[in-house]
């Protein structure tokens, strides 16, 4: 640019800002930091920091008992912590080879689908606030309540029970568990209608979440998208019926799909999955068979407690099992469900030892998080919100 | 008069949202309708630290989040406190390893430490309840040692 | 399945090995060979790359197992490629440009193994601070970590 003599050049110079979202902010479901480049109100690009939650959680899993690992497992996604201790106990079983008895596949199925209630309850009652909808928050949360009663009832824990173990579960149901179960499942879709209808056809919840933060299925199977986010972009992959596992093939439910791609689209799937795990939940209590709840293998699961008092080898089972750990082949295996947030996949290395060699957790949402800049490209300041709400993340996964 | 203000002032805590992982679930829990934190005078979690007068840490503080606690305690106002919430914020939970702090008392100085894995909301709110106790009885925040010392040798 | 795995074998020969453990279809491929093998998977159906990970050998040479899952959308199964590669080397091809997804998975990998990928576009860090000292996940590093304490944010 030639400077006219004696004139001061000013033309200005536009640079995008940068702004920072996080890692404390209420609207980014944990400790996401999200840096964003801005154009006025427009978003150019943007980069989402991790790592914030990293708890060196694999690395913790192989200095401890397979047994132990249960408990290990809960604490990734905490929000449906029964999906993960599933993946992990499926994973170990696999190595191991052995199955665990119907009754006990039934009850693992009941608290899976349990958990993945709560967790499409948190995913509501979280992003409606994000949106500025302050009610949906307690009524879900009310009904949160209720599962994480059963939850305690069962294993004695509200959040993060570890209920099931290898091999089985941790105790078998408690004497009126059904009551408080069938309780849940009359009570339950009547707060899901009356949460449809606050939100279904509001106006402004409309405006905000339709066309918002589009993806194509093509682009979503890149980045490696799963669960509700994948079944909302048109593709119907669900775990549960494509790879069954853990008597999953025993039930009639229907897998939820749109083919829309935006934030409304993975709303309306998640709504629609909380119905159709209602169902199951029911089938697999009233259809809930007698016999053992853990395997009969006692180099395993841990003979009664009772028979220590009468029983030298059942003793010295129990003392093995609790001083060194089971032994586990060695061998790889990976062995995925369906979570909430899509496949959740536990890839265990075992060595020959009674502690894995390596342990690695497929986490859904570090997968569905790095397509985020697709998401928002374009779009307004606004829209970052609605996009991060309904991914749907769960920073303890995305970091472990 | 200090009296006077000591049960306003405990009686009128206004948490800084800080949840960082499975404690932040309950901590939502507890605010919410079953328990409602808001009765205790925690009537609204305040996102901005400039506005807060208590911190609890609830869950896990990993080593990439370390100095942003710390700066956010700095923010605060005073008279400001500070509650750990749960194993992980009080001695570093379940995770001995190289990737939490163990402990929060680490880097803030902390007034109630709650115990539990996560602790149920009954167990949260006995711990604001605790710290009511304590402000009224006059406490004010004490600076552990370690954190002391370590100001000191600026590192 | 099968009708893969001989495209596979007619186009890389003596570059891989086909196994099968726990009822799982495993290939063992050469390091120089891993992203021609992707994007052929890629074209015949293989439409989700899910996991990028490895493990540590340690004391075998070579020291790591570079591990990749991948499903097939129609055939409706997973294929798991394992690679294996040395602390000096050999430097793994990324899939980054075939798969998007692997792009996060390999920078967790340089991070947490410190195995690096030729021809990644942002190969830095992801999970632990950006001037952390050593790779977690390796079998010589202590569970409990080098460092004592973190750093203050403080001046």
């Amino acid at each position: 640019m030639a400077a006219i003599a004696g004139q001061i050049n000013v033309e200005p110079t536009l640079k995008p800002m940068i702004l920072n979202l996080g890692p404390q902010h209420p609207s980014t479901h944990g400790v996401l930091r999200v840096r964003v480049e801005l154009d006025g109100e427009q978003v150019k690009n943007c980069e989402p920091v991790i790592g914030y939650l990293h708890t060196g959680i694999e690395k913790t899993f192989e200095d401890l008992f397979f047994q132990q690992g249960c408990m290990l497992a809960d604490r990734m996604d905490y929000v449906s912590p029964l999906n993960n201790n599933l993946a992990w106990v499926l994973a170990v079983e696999r190595l191991l080879g052995i199955e665990v008895p119907k009754r006990c596949q039934y009850i693992r199925v009941m608290f899976a689908e349990l958990s993945r209630i709560a967790s499409h309850l948190v995913w509501l009652g979280t992003s409606a606030m994000d949106m500025g909808a302050m009610t949906p928050f307690f009524y879900t949360m009310q009904q949160r309540e209720l599962i994480l009663d059963l939850n305690e009832m069962a294993a004695g824990y509200r959040m993060n029970p570890s209920y099931f173990r290898v091999g089985g579960l941790m105790r078998d149901l408690p004497p009126g568990f059904a009551e408080r179960l069938y309780a849940f499942l009359d009570g339950f879709p009547r707060w899901l209608d009356e949460l449809k209808g606050l939100l279904d056809r509001n106006p402004i919840w409309l405006e905000r979440l339709q066309g918002t933060g589009r993806i194509s299925a093509e682009q979503a199977l890149d980045y490696g998208w799963t669960g509700p986010l994948l079944r909302a972009c048109g593709v119907p992959r669900d775990l549960r019926k494509w790879n069954p596992y853990s008597s999953y093939e025993d039930f009639a439910f229907e897998v939820p799909t749109e083919s829309a791609g935006d934030v409304y689209a993975r709303y309306r799937v998640r709504m629609r999955e909380m119905e159709e795990s209602l169902k199951i939940v029911r089938q697999a209590m009233d259809n809930l068979p007698a016999g053992p709840w853990h395997v009969q293998d006692r180099k395993i699961y841990p003979p009664d407690k009772a028979e220590i008092a009468q029983s030298m080898e059942a003793l010295i089972y129990h003392f093995k099992l609790f001083s060194e750990g089971f032994m586990v082949p060695p061998g790889e295996v990976y062995a995925a469900v369906e979570g909430p947030k899509g496949e959740l996949g536990c890839f265990v290395v075992g060595a020959g030892s009674s502690r894995p060699h390596r342990v690695h957790v497929r986490g859904p949402s570090f997968y569905n998080l790095q397509a985020l800049p697709e998401l928002v490209r374009g779009g307004l300041l606004a829209d970052i919100v609605a996009a991060i709400g309904s991914i749907d993340i769960v920073l303890g996964e995305v970091d472990r | 008069m200090r009296r006077l203000s000591a049960w306003a002032r405990s009686n009128s805590l206004w948490p800084a949202q800080f949840g960082l992982a499975c404690c932040a679930i309950e901590m939502m829990a507890t605010a919410a309708s079953r328990f409602d934190l808001a009765r205790f005078g925690a009537e609204v979690m305040r996102a901005s630290p400039r506005q807060a007068d208590v911190m609890i840490v609830a869950g896990r503080v990993c080593q990439k989040m370390a100095p942003v606690l710390r700066e956010l305690y700095d923010q605060m106002p005073e008279p400001k406190w500070v509650i750990a919430m749960g194993a992980c914020a009080s001695v570093g939970g379940v995770f001995a390893n190289y990737a939490v702090v163990q402990g929060v008392d680490r880097i803030v100085p902390v007034d109630v430490y709650v115990p539990g894995c996560p602790p149920s909301p009954e167990g949260l709110i006995e711990g604001v309840m605790q710290l009511q106790k304590k402000i009224q009885q006059g406490w004010r925040p004490v600076m552990p040692a370690m954190v002391a010392a370590q100001e000191v040798a600026g590192a | 399945m099968n009708g893969i795995l001989d495209a596979l074998r007619e186009a890389f020969g003596n570059a891989l090995r086909c196994d099968e453990q726990r009822g799982q279809q495993v290939v063992h491929v050469a390091v120089e060979a891993i992203d021609g093998v992707v994007r052929l998977l890629k074209e015949q159906g293989f439409r989700l790359l899910l996991d990028v990970t490895a493990v540590d050998r340690l004391p075998r040479t070579p020291r790591f197992d570079v591990v990749y899952h991948l499903y097939h959308l129609d055939l409706r199964d997973w294929i798991r490629l394992q690679l294996e590669t040395g602390e000096e080397g050999p430097e793994v091809p990324s899939v980054a440009g075939i798969f998007p997804a692997a792009n996060w998975a390999e920078r967790e990998v340089f991070d947490l193994f410190g195995i690096v990928f030729r021809g990644h576009p942002d190969l830095r860090r992801i999970l632990m601070p950006e001037d952390w000292q050593g790779h977690p996940l390796r079998k010589d590093y202590p569970l409990t970590g080098w460092r004592p304490l973190p750093a203050l944010a403080r001046d």
